[in-house]
């Protein structure tokens, strides 16, 4: 046999192992904390506040930790939504392709892309103590924004390079404005939006370290900005550090209720963005 | 100081009149691109009413000296541009002049059919609705109407809240054509716009170009000189940046004046 379609063989057989490592991997993380998590899943964990000694082996729910990551997710989604579109349009549009300022702008986002979630929070924590703000919704949802920012504008801005100078030149030569054609831009590259929201979500949901110093956390639903917060990844945090086996198992029902809840906003997505691209030129 | 201030101004003023008669008239145009001087000296009456082919062998500057016409030049990085083009008795680049009003009277129809991501009657609608130029129900019968001259409305009638992509290629390049003439431009500017389109298609909007200049002011850079010999009422040919020769169809096909233009026309270099 010719060494080419050894070649061929080996690396067939390469990408088939490393795709199912991949889908194996994700399969074993569902069924470990399905198959601990399931006999702990009740209705009363997902509908009621943590009562007094929860932590401790006793009665009570996580509603507060729910809710409280889905207004930090949610929030910090649309600021950072809200931040990061213009930051696209003006590096692909308002700046030349040889610009300096993009070039600087990517590399900064590369970096901030890489800095670890503590960091955000130890930068964070730093300017609460500086201002006077204690741990809060609204310091969760800013530094959970900051985190996502560069997730948002480098997934963003790898499909917005994509759109062809021809379909620029299209939308100029009736007479379109930059910002006129931002919006063209806008509806080519809303799959690549919807990319980037979910890798955001996935990121901002599943952060413990950025919002354990800025948004605190408490057994209350907040009922503004200023109150602190609780989040999913912080209560499996404090239910897994529990020295009663019963609390550690409700960890993995959490656990569980973050994944279902990050598979169900994936899903959502997904139609979403199929539904919405139809009119996307390939 | 005065005579010279009003025989200019009485120069200007009759550039202006000219220019409204004739239609495109460009003077004195020089483009660079980061230093290397691609358009030189270009001077040109392009007629209105007609179909203007631009011939020329590759890297000869047709394209950028299209561009030039509606300024989409101007988002190449480091271009300069000197020189002026009249149209309406005004200078494209002139201080004061409004870029969109000016790439609005010159639509392009670029090589490769570029439907924007919005449907069939969306993108017909586009122009007119980023000019608030009509109300729906004037809007509805713009775009049947552009559609009608671009031989489109019977294949898409049943079909216009389709996508646009999901139209074979040549009736892309219609639907782009249609979507141009909607603005109600002055000159249609076609770059190579039949070259990536297959035959039946390409003569489809070979024949479109011919029933539109009843209308419009057509100017078309053609690699395909077959196409110029079908379609063409006036003629320019460049080199090197350079305008050799420019005229009369019949006259520049049948008896080329300059050397350079009867070796490109009998094949010696193309």
């Amino acid at each position: 046999m010719k060494w080419k379609f050894i070649e061929e063989r080996i690396s067939n057989i390469l990408m088939i192992l490393s795709t199912a490592l991949v889908v194996g991997l994700f399969a074993c993380i569902i069924l470990v904390i399905a198959w601990t998590g399931i006999p702990s899943l009740t209705w009363e964990m997902v509908s009621s506040l943590p009562g007094g000694g929860f932590y401790l082996g006793k009665s009570g729910g996580i509603l507060n930790a729910i809710i409280g990551s889905l207004l930090i997710v949610g929030l910090s989604t649309l600021s950072g939504l809200i931040l990061s579109i213009p930051i696209v349009f003006y590096l692909n549009i308002y700046l030349g392709k040889n610009s300096k300022i993009a070039y600087l702008a990517r590399l900064c986002c590369d970096v901030l892309y890489g800095i670890p979630s503590i960091v955000y929070g130890a930068f964070a924590f730093t300017i609460m103590i500086f201002l006077g703000l204690k741990a809060s919704l609204l310091g969760g949802v800013i530094v959970t924004t900051l985190l996502i920012i560069p997730i948002f504008v480098r997934s963003m801005d790898e499909v917005a390079r994509l759109v062809s100078r021809d379909m620029y030149d299209a939308v100029y030569s009736l007479g379109a404005t930059r910002l006129e054609a931002c919006k063209v831009v806008l509806r080519q590259i809303f799959s690549g939006v919807a990319t980037a929201t979910l890798l955001s979500i996935g990121r901002a949901i599943g952060d413990s370290a950025g919002v354990l110093f800025t948004a605190g956390f408490t057994d209350n639903i907040p009922e503004s900005l200023g109150d602190p917060v609780a989040t999913l990844p912080l209560s499996v945090f404090f239910q897994l550090s529990s020295p009663i086996p019963e609390v550690r198992e409700k960890a993995y029902a959490a656990a569980l209720l973050l994944t279902l809840i990050v598979l169900f906003l994936s899903i959502v997505g997904r139609i979403i963005t199929v539904k919405s691209t139809k009119n996307k030129i390939r | 100081m005065t005579i010279f201030r009003l025989r200019k101004e009485s120069h200007k003023e009759a550039i202006q009149e000219s220019c409204e008669t004739e239609g495109l008239n460009i003077r004195n145009l020089n483009v660079s691109i980061s230093g290397n001087h691609i358009l030189k000296n270009i001077n040109l009456e392009i007629p209105n009413r007609k179909i203007t082919c631009i011939i020329g062998p590759s890297g000869c500057g047709k394209s950028t000296l299209l561009r030039s016409m509606n300024r989409l030049i101007d988002s190449v990085p480091n271009v300069k541009v000197n020189g002026e083009i009249w149209l309406d008795g005004e200078n494209v680049y002139g201080q004061n002049v409004e870029l969109t009003h000016i790439r609005r009277k010159m639509g392009l129809l670029s090589q490769r059919p570029t439907p924007l991501p919005m449907s069939i009657y969306d993108n017909v609608a586009y122009g007119c609705r980023i000019h608030s130029m009509y109300h729906s129900k004037e809007l509805a019968a713009t775009v049947e109407r552009n559609l009608k001259a671009t031989a489109l409305w019977d294949e898409v009638k049943d079909r216009l809240h389709s996508p646009a992509s999901a139209l074979s290629i040549g009736q892309q390049q219609r639907l782009c054509l249609a979507r141009g003439l909607a603005v109600n431009p002055r000159f249609i500017l076609g770059d190579e716009s039949t070259s990536a389109l297959d035959p039946i298609s390409s003569r489809h909007i070979e024949n479109l170009f011919v029933s539109l200049k009843e209308q419009y002011g057509v100017v078309l850079v053609t690699h395909t000189l077959r196409q110029a010999l079908r379609i063409a009422d006036h003629v320019v040919f460049m080199y090197l940046g350079e305008v050799v020769e420019s005229g009369d169809a019949k006259t520049l096909f049948s008896n080329p004046k300059n050397d350079l233009t009867k070796q490109y026309l009998s094949g010696v270099f193309s």
